[in-house]
């Protein structure tokens, strides 16, 4: 017998709830692993939820429309000839356990503010597990932990997985010094001190590449792998435009044009993502810092260089691509590399297809 | 991000502007008092403990007890501000409005005009408004109608702990008076608060659900009732948009009638009595700018017009409550 149930996942820190915007797949159908069954929305952004076992979708608990608690069961995977009273029973019994979990508390991991070089340093570690090389998960300019949502615990099987919110940037301590991918590659290298991290497979988004490039450079000892998406470094020229409307959007309806640019599908962009990243800018001390990171880390001389230093880089490197990336727009990336139906947030607008490929590309390298 | 309540965001806004800029000081009644007392290491903090722990901080100098006086604490205040300080008064109840009129509406507010721009009047007052506390008809008003419609102040209402920080941290750089009425049923309400000063913008309002059927104006407390109201409807099929102005005046007019063109609906809830009220303000200007959006007719969802009942159960049935606004919007919905 086997029955598997199908819950709300966990996307980012702030996720409490999701609603279940549609079912895929009716009850009754046939589905494999890693099928599309279901898309969920959270407060911030819409993503579709894979089957993580085969059978029949038995059970459809919660309909399209309704609000589920993370955790919550959503609907069951069994068996096509298992007995209704046995799908029965197990969604009461989940129910009831799930019920008494909640009174206890969450144990989702939770993020840490570690203090490096004198600075206030927020990380979020997910898995426990140093059998094999840990991960470093490092956002671009203007993001934070949250964009790695729906990546970073599909990467933590087997792994230790740290992503860092980079100076000026999420909780992090808004000093950003010169805002150089050096100051920041060391903030990075600091973190991985820190935690007794000897070499790491870096994931990098956007300029966060770019910082991952500068640590293969400082550090050439501590990467075993880079993998890049939609990288800073990697080809492609940076928007300016964006990154000076970003830097300069003060209020909601200033920020959403560019909050769309990020996406190929700007309808992904919800009004609680234009809030949250309005209210980052509104803290004291950002819009310096975003300032600084802009003309120094993001600067053309400062990328210039960067690529004529690491073209002779020894390392294991994979690049993805996002076909419709407005922020950092590469059309000379390899088709096999380039994520269809993508924008610049590819890691988040096609989770699953970055997932894969980034788990596989370290497992790979290992060794 | 930290759970902090609405008091405990306030006094951090006060304690981040009083370090970052010394010319920022408080004026009130009790704000001090108490402090060095025996058993008593720390001031009471005003009467419902918000400026708690900032004369042990800041000092006397720069915590002032007053006599009770509203007009001297309104007095000394507009001129501190007239003389190049930051000042920020604790009116407590903004009951206590009207013996201090002059100075707030006939001489604060018109500094900056009556001295051909040469004068800035970079002062704060804040005030308890709001009903629920069983506190009879003398200190249970909202009174924020009579702020707005005085030109040269700014009306502050935060409905949540998060803009209580930001609204109050801009309150005190900003160069007009500001009036800031805290609602005392919400001190103890939680919330995410960044440790971090923010400054949340005068003039821009939140929309704290999205819809697509009706939208709902709410200010104040009335915000988190708006917020209930449309949970419970959207499970009856009705898509409600809330919007919190955050500050009356200036009146985040464009994003009520953005959403107006899409819903075609508009309840307005203010926990004043209807006349010359914020809903008349709100749904007039909707009528006037928005009427071609219109589908029904508004709803002005407010206290009747009476004074504020001591009776408990009066009460209850004075202030407008989540069912009411409910029906409210279901009314509308159908049409």
């Amino acid at each position: 017998m086997s029955l598997h149930p199908i819950i709300v996942p966990k996307w980012g820190l702030a996720m409490e709830e999701g609603t279940v915007s549609g079912w895929l797949v009716r009850e009754g159908a046939t589905i494999t692993a890693g099928e599309e069954i279901a898309e969920i929305e959270t407060s911030k952004i819409a993503n579709v939820l894979e089957a993580a076992a085969s059978g029949t979708l038995r059970r459809i608990v919660a309909s399209e429309g309704e609000v589920r608690p993370v955790g919550a069961l959503i609907g069951v995977i069994a068996d096509g000839d298992e007995e209704d009273a046995a799908i029965d029973a197990f969604v009461a019994d989940y129910e009831q356990r799930f019920a008494s979990e909640a009174e206890t508390g969450p144990s989702a991991p939770s993020p840490e503010t570690v203090t490096v070089d004198g600075q206030g340093t927020r990380i979020l570690v997910v898995g426990d597990d140093d059998n094999k090389i840990p991960a470093v998960l490092i956002h671009g300019f203007g993001g934070d932990l949250d964009n790695w949502m729906f990546n970073q615990s599909e990467w933590a099987t087997g792994r230790r997985t740290i992503s860092v919110e980079l100076p000026g940037h999420g909780q992090s301590d808004k000093n950003v010094g010169d805002g150089s991918l050096q100051t920041l590659a060391r903030r990075v290298i600091a973190v991985m001190d820190h935690r007794g991290i000897e070499s790491a497979h870096l994931v990098g988004h956007s300029m966060g590449a770019a910082v991952a490039l500068t640590i293969a450079r400082l550090a050439p000892g501590k990467v075993a792998s880079l993998s890049a998406v939609c990288g800073v470094g990697f080809g492609g020229t940076v928007n300016r435009d964006y990154v000076e409307g970003f830097v300069g959007a003060q209020k909601r309806k200033d920020m959403k044009p560019f909050a769309e640019m990020l996406f190929a599908d700007p309808a992904l962009v919800t009004r609680e993502l234009v809030d949250a990243l309005v209210d980052y800018k509104r803290l004291d001390g950002v819009p310096e810092a975003l300032r600084t990171v802009a003309d120094n880390a993001l600067g053309a001389t400062s990328i210039a260089e960067l690529e004529a230093a690491t073209a002779g880089l020894n390392l294991p490197v994979l690049a993805l691509f996002g076909a419709e990336d407005r922020i950092v727009p590469t059309p000379g990336a390899p088709a096999a590399h380039t994520i269809t139906g993508a924008g610049h947030m590819a890691h988040m607008e096609k989770a699953e297809t970055v997932n894969a490929r980034i788990a596989d590309f370290m497992t790979s390298n290992d060794r | 991000m930290p759970q902090k309540s609405y008091r405990q965001a306030l006094n951090e806004a006060l304690r981040h502007e009083m370090r970052r800029d010394s010319r920022v000081i408080l004026i009130g009644e009790d704000i001090a008092g108490g402090a060095g007392c025996e058993g008593e290491e720390d001031a009471y903090g005003g009467v419902l403990g918000v400026t708690k722990g900032l004369v042990g901080e800041f000092g006397r100098a720069r915590v002032i007890d007053t006599p009770i006086s509203e007009s001297a604490i309104m007095g000394a205040t507009a001129g501190a501000a007239l003389a190049g300080l930051r000042p920020v008064a604790d009116l407590m109840f903004v009951d206590f409005l009207g013996v201090c009129f002059d100075q707030i509406f006939n001489q604060a507010a018109k500094f900056r005009y009556m001295f051909g721009g040469k004068a800035v009047t970079p002062m704060v007052m804040r005030a308890m408004i709001g009903g629920g506390f069983r506190a009879g008809g003398q200190h249970s008003q909202t009174l924020h109608p009579m702020f707005t419609m005085v030109p040269g102040l700014k009306v502050v209402m935060p409905s949540n702990p998060y803009d209580a920080k930001g609204l109050l941290i801009q309150a005190i750089r900003d160069d007009d008076p500001v009036i800031f009425l805290e609602h005392k049923a919400m001190y103890d309400m939680t919330g995410d608060v960044p440790d971090e000063a923010y400054a949340i913008p005068f003039g821009e309002a939140k929309i704290t659900r999205s819809g697509d059927d009706v939208t709902v104006v709410a200010f104040s407390l009335m915000v988190d009732r708006a917020n209930q109201a449309a949970d419970l409807l959207k499970k009856e099929g009705i898509s409600v948009e809330v919007i919190d102005p955050r500050t009356t005046s200036p009146l985040d007019l464009d994003t009520i009638l953005e959403s107006i063109e899409n819903t075609g609906r508009l309840v307005v809830v203010d926990e004043s009595p209807p006349r010359c009220s914020l809903a008349a303000d709100v749904a007039a200007q909707v009528a006037e700018h928005g009427f071609e959006h219109l589908e029904a007719p508004i709803i002005q969802v407010t206290c009747p017009h009476t004074p504020s009942p001591f009776s408990p159960t009066l009460e209850d049935l004075y202030m407008p409550s989540v069912d009411r606004i409910a029906d409210a919007i279901r009314k509308v919905a159908k049409k």
